[in-house]
């Protein structure tokens, strides 16, 4: 735990970090080049994690206490790291697993199966799509999206994305967030939450449909005012 | 006969696991003849893919 007092507190002293290193006229990172080193840099890195966490847990307590194990353990473990890009990704993948333990554990106690009004509501939506003989309905047909690999370089998609992905009910966000984004097998789930492969489908299928309607109505719709 | 609520399911569910020969060829013939669910095809593509960027950014794409 020492070497974790040493990255987490190298964090919050990052002013006075830099301070000193300029009082004491050091070229920037003599003698040690880690990145775990760079405040700026691990500061930045922490926003990140963060928003990772926040958005897959749903509990900003929750999401910081993580974050920091997860900063904690890459400093205890003292590896060489061959820049900041591969540093990253191995903070994130802890991160990942501590997540992904995270839900294995509390699975058990959270039943995602169950149907809140939420999701029903959703059901809904999605149910009135159609026609009575389960075809689309002529206004809600799905229209296509032009090119969409636009909208994937382009920040306020991000933004608008985001907002949908935390618009979805919690037991179905966490789901789609297991698959898509844990990138977890859909039998990994089943067996995490202890859920029929049936079950997980439905929820999958509400949480893309949600998305989607979501995505269709704030940004591909053909008549937004968009900037 | 598929019907497009049918299809919407297996196209959510071909994401996730390998569909059926059987499943295959009734998805494969409501396509054909259905702009809605085509549509609706490449919309649940791009999620995934959209899902994939904003990883791949998480785990160190961009900087």
């Amino acid at each position: 735990m020492g070497a974790a007092r040493v990255v987490l507190g190298s964090v919050s002293r990052y002013n006075a970090g830099t301070l000193h290193r300029a009082g004491r006229h050091e070229p920037p990172m003599s003698q040690d080049s880690s990145p775990l080193t760079d405040d700026a840099f691990l500061m930045a890195l922490r926003r990140e994690l963060l928003k990772f966490a926040r958005l897959q847990l749903r509990n900003d307590a929750l999401a910081e206490d993580m974050v920091q194990e997860a900063l904690a353990a890459a400093l205890a473990g003292e590896r060489g790291f061959a820049g900041r890009a591969a540093l990253k990704t191995w903070i994130f993948a802890i991160l990942r697993n501590k997540i992904v333990d995270h839900f294995r554990a509390s699975g058990r106690v959270t039943n995602v199966s169950a149907l809140a009004p939420e999701e029903a509501g959703l059901d809904q939506a999605f149910e009135a799509l159609f026609k009575a003989n389960e075809h689309w309905a002529r206004d809600s047909r799905p229209a296509p999206w032009g090119d969409p690999e636009e909208a994937l370089v382009q920040q306020r998609f991000w933004v608008v994305f985001d907002a949908c992905l935390n618009h979805l009910p919690a037991s179905t966000a966490r789901v789609f967030m297991m698959r898509e984004f844990l990138e977890l097998e859909t039998a990994e789930i089943c067996s995490a939450l202890e859920i029929t492969a049936g079950n997980c489908n439905v929820i999958l299928h509400r949480a893309r449909n949600g998305l989607r309607r979501c995505l269709d109505k704030n940004w591909f719709s053909p008549e937004p005012i968009r900037c | 006969m598929l019907s497009c609520r049918q299809a919407t399911r297996l196209l959510s569910e071909a994401q996730d696991r390998k569909l059926g020969l059987s499943e295959k060829m009734s998805l494969e013939l409501h396509l054909a003849m259905c702009k809605g669910c085509t549509n609706y095809r490449a919309q649940v593509s791009f999620l995934r893919d959209a899902c994939r960027r904003y990883m791949a950014d998480f785990r160190g794409g961009r900087e």
